[in-house]
């Protein structure tokens, strides 16, 4: 903590949202400091305010939001400051990358205009001095191959390299304060890793603050000076990074460090009969072509993989975005098609007619990673809940129906009285346990579990996990759980298959996996999952 | 967080989607008066040409273009002139006229014996009512005549065939609300079924149905008017048909394009992965999802659709004399702009009120249905 007092002082700041049910008040009374040269982690869970008052602060607000208090700026008020004053300071002298780079970027013009653009209009730089700025600023960054890189469109780039753009836009006026709003959480965790090191290691160079805002408590541990830690729009505890993990205060930062998610899997025993086998699977998309042209090109999502899944056993499939986990997920419960042989009880189902196929599916449900978009939002849960049986037990009275509803939803612990709601009314959590409650209430014997936590806090994850548990030990469930989380996975499953590509890297017992991996691949995985802060400073050091 | 531990008042019922939409909408005051006058002019289609004094198609061949005007018809200065120019034909001199109140008084004198029925004469006139020999001459060559003024009013004046133009306006807005409604139908229900199988059923299917879209597209809707005209004759049903034929390619368009969109979210996935067919995904679940933007649409082709109306018939391919429509009358009001302003001014207020109306809440609509804010 350097420098004579703090860049960014923030004081009583409260912000209300007005919305038709009335104000809602998102921030009460947060106090924070930023110092040069610190950088200061906001933990929270979703709904904490943490990023509404980064909002505030840099008057990105909603239009239907309100701020009191105080935000200043090295003692100069940025709330309630016109505009134009206040565009000399955001942008130049505080800077923020978002969570979503796709989004952030404009997709219509190449990367290399986007960083020039403000630099030609804020610090009348000519077009070559702009040009060797740029070259500079993604350097910095350390975008590989930057002057090629120049022309290139944001959707040519790979999620890690725009994040990496994104911080060189913000770097381009030399801020005091780089916000970061969990500028990570889209990106697989290996290249998590290299962007948090990146980030320390220009903080470390240029001197700058960084406020980073985030859920992932890992992450704060491996880079944060200080910690605030958010709830429900309020300050629960705030200090040093040390201090709160080795004696948290407050129970709910005591609540947060215990979220994740622990114990491991007893494998099946060896007579359980074997339910599922695949083999030789692929998965090929064609894309391209019209209506009467042939497809342009191909990709093979997934290669030749085989897999063999008992009644009660828990499959992980690890890997990072794009290796294929989910397409063989979802062919798996015969969504899409797929070549090669997957036999359920002596039926080749990926072989079948939709028709021949429905009545298979009752028995091989699936649960998606999103749980906003997984179900209806024009649908009652008692209507989401109850779909299946309209198709796989058709005899039943609504009455009926409506009692199975009540039983599987009490089976996820809900209860039977939400059934009028709709989902928008529901937490995410929540939402994911309808979910659940939809692929329980057929009584399956596999279900293909895609992600299903990621998407939470991590508190409510750990719930999830539990439930997950329970629901498998009662009806002797097998479980395919697709997870980028490694940590989630050792918890969950008692056999791991690792891809990359669509291939098939690694297959085994989850300890032999965790314990001793074989390929380079899988160790960079498990490092960047268990081992942050030793990954952080063995990159940082080279530099 | 306890995630699971509900709030404990007995909320049972959820408020849906539409339900926050509404609330969304009641609270913007310009699509709320949209609305209110949207009411009153489907009132006014429907039950106006049934109350007003005034039938749309009666002429009143003494009150050809006349202003518009709150006071009754005839003028005091109309009523002599008009009184000698009835009886002109009647073979009668008329030697005094006076009016006295709701009466006229008339003198008359003839070379040969006075008919009775020369008050058919009186009558026939659009002035005059109930008129009465009250008293003759011993020689049946004079007579005294009693007539009672036929007061008219004529809010928006009179047309260039002495029609109200009141009355012609409220059966225009029945006619062109019809269409609007009639053809949005059409288009809305082709439209949605057609674009949501495209969109559904994706890949070659929907390559050849979207084909037949864009060579539908390009045929010329004028063309394909007057060809319906040449083959049928001028029909209000056929201009439904054309209207909707042609409208409902754009709500094809829309619908598959939100239907592409959601067949890739999860709860349809989801859906297939229970095993639901096709027609039950398309009936659940994209149907519903797809319908916010398509009521959207609607609001906004209704006017659309009145203005290609009011064009048509501007062209002279509408509707048929004697019903009218708000394109009609503008098209007649257009010609006698310089005698009779009138006839082009209440006919354009009325279009234009009904436009406005439907598309303020077309965007209050908008506003309240945008996803974003969810």
């Amino acid at each position: 903590m350097t420098g004579p007092g703090p860049i960014l002082t923030l004081r009583d700041l409260a912000i209300t949202f007005d919305t038709p049910d009335g104000d809602v008040e998102a921030v009460t009374g947060v106090d924070l400091d930023v110092f040069a040269n610190e950088n200061v982690a906001v933990v929270g869970e979703s709904g904490s305010g943490k990023s509404q008052i980064m909002m505030a602060a840099m008057g990105l607000l909603a239009v239907n939001g309100r701020a009191t208090g105080s935000v200043r700026y090295r003692g100069t008020e940025l709330l309630g400051m016109a505009p134009r004053a206040l565009n000399r300071i955001r942008g130049a002298k505080i800077a923020m990358i978002f969570q979503e780079p796709m989004t952030s970027l404009d997709p219509l013009y190449p990367i290399g205009r986007q960083i020039a653009e403000p630099l030609m209009v804020h610090s009348r730089l000519s077009p070559r001095a702009a040009r060797k700025r740029v070259l500079e600023l993604l350097d910095l960054v350390q975008l590989p191959d930057a002057a090629r890189r120049l022309g290139a469109y944001p959707h040519e780039l790979s999620g890690g390299q725009r994040q990496r753009v994104m911080i060189a836009m913000a770097l381009a006026n030399e801020p005091d304060i780089l916000i970061a709003d969990e500028p990570t959480t889209a990106l697989d965790v290996t290249i998590q890793a290299e962007i948090l090191a990146l980030l320390a290691r220009l903080k470390a160079r240029l001197g700058m603050a960084i406020l980073f805002i985030t859920h992932d408590l890992k992450i704060v541990e491996a880079i944060a000076d200080r910690v605030v830690v958010m709830r429900a729009g309020a300050v629960v505890e705030a200090g040093p990074t040390q201090r709160i993990f080795a004696s948290p205060r407050a129970d709910y930062t005591r609540m947060l460090l215990a979220a994740e998610p622990t114990g491991t899997k007893a494998p099946p025993p060896a007579e359980a009969e074997t339910l599922l086998t695949a083999r030789d699977v692929g998965v090929t998309y064609r894309s391209g072509g019209g209506l009467l042209g042939r497809s342009a090109h191909t990709i093979e999502a997934v290669k030749s993989v085989d897999l063999d899944l008992k009644r009660g056993q828990t499959l992980g499939i690890v890997g990072e975005s794009g290796s294929g986990k989910s397409t063989l997920g979802r062919a798996l419960v015969g969504l899409g098609h797929a070549d090669g042989a997957i036999r359920f009880r002596g039926a080749t189902i990926n072989a079948l007619s939709p028709r021949a196929l429905r009545p298979f599916r009752r028995d091989l449900q699936m649960v998606f990673q999103d749980p906003y978009g997984s179900l209806s939002p024009r649908m009652t849960v008692g209507e989401i809940v109850t779909e299946g049986l309209l198709v796989h037990e058709r005899g039943l009275s609504a009455r009926e129906r409506g009692r199975r509803a009540d039983e599987a939803l009490a089976e996820v612990g809900l209860e039977a009285r939400i059934k009028n709601r709709f989902p928008h009314e529901f937490s995410g959590g929540q939402r994911q346990r309808i979910a659940i409650a939809r692929a329980l209430i057929l009584k399956p014997e596999i279900i293909v579990l895609d992600e299903p936590t990621s998407a939470l806090d991590s508190s409510v994850q750990k719930q999830i996990i539990a439930l997950l548990r329970a629901v498998q030990a009662e009806h002797q469930l097998a479980y395919v759980f697709i997870s980028h989380d490694l940590a989630v996975v050792r918890a969950l499953a008692d056999t791991v298959m690792v891809m990359k590509a669509g291939e098939v890297v690694e297959a085994g017992p989850t300890e032999a996996i965790y314990g001793a991996p074989k390929t380079a691949y899988t160790r960079r995985l498990i490092a960047a999952a268990f081992d942050l802060g030793s990954v952080l400073t063995g990159a940082a050091e080279p530099a | 967080m306890t995630d699971a531990a509900l709030p404990t008042a007995p909320a049972v019922a959820g408020r849906s989607l539409w339900a926050t939409a509404l609330r969304r909408l009641m609270r913007n005051r310009a699509a709320m008066v949209s609305l209110v006058v949207l009411a009153l002019y489907t009132l006014a289609g429907i039950v106006g040409p049934m109350v007003w004094p005034h039938d749309y198609a009666t002429v009143y061949s003494n009150y050809v273009k006349v202003p518009a005007s709150l006071t009754p018809y005839p003028r005091a200065n109309t009523i002599v002139p008009g009184a000698e120019r009835a009886l002109a034909r009647a073979r009668v001199e008329v030697d005094t006229v006076d009016v006295a109140g709701e009466t006229v008084t008339l003198g008359l004198t003839a070379s040969r014996e006075i008919d009775p029925r020369i008050t058919r004469y009186l009558d026939r006139s659009d002035l005059f009512s109930n008129a009465r020999i009250v008293e003759t001459g011993d020689d049946g060559r004079s007579a005294v005549m009693e007539a009672d003024i036929a007061r008219l009013t004529f809010v928006f004046g009179t047309d260039s065939n002495g029609r109200d133009l009141a009355a012609r306006i409220l059966v225009s807005i029945r006619i062109s609300l019809m269409i609007g409604a009639l053809a949005t139908g059409v288009a809305l229900i082709i439209g949605v079924l057609y674009g949501a199988t495209a969109g559904f059923l994706g890949g070659r299917i929907d390559g050849v149905m979207m084909r037949i879209v864009d060579v539908l597209y390009s045929l010329p809707f004028i063309f394909f008017v007057i060809l319906l005209v040449v083959f049928f004759g001028r029909n209000v049903v056929l201009m439904f048909i054309a209207v909707g034929a042609v409208e409902w390619l754009d709500m094809a368009r829309i619908v598959r394009g939100q239907t592409l969109s959601l067949r890739r979210r999860e709860f349809v996935r989801a859906a297939e992965g229970l095993g639901v067919g096709p027609a039950a995904i398309l009936r659940r679940h994209i149907i519903p999802n797809v319908l916010g933007p398509v009521i959207i649409f609607m609001t906004l082709l209704v006017p659309k659709v009145i203005l290609l109306e009011s064009f048509l018939s501007f062209l002279g391919l509408g509707v048929q004399e004697p019903l009218t429509s708000l394109g009609v009358l503008i098209s007649e009001g257009a010609r006698n702009m310089r005698n009779a302003p009138s006839m082009l001014i209440f006919p354009s207020l009325a279009l234009t009120i009904l436009l406005f109306a439907l598309n303020f809440l077309g965007d209050g609509l908008r506003d309240a249905l945008d996803p974003k804010d969810r």
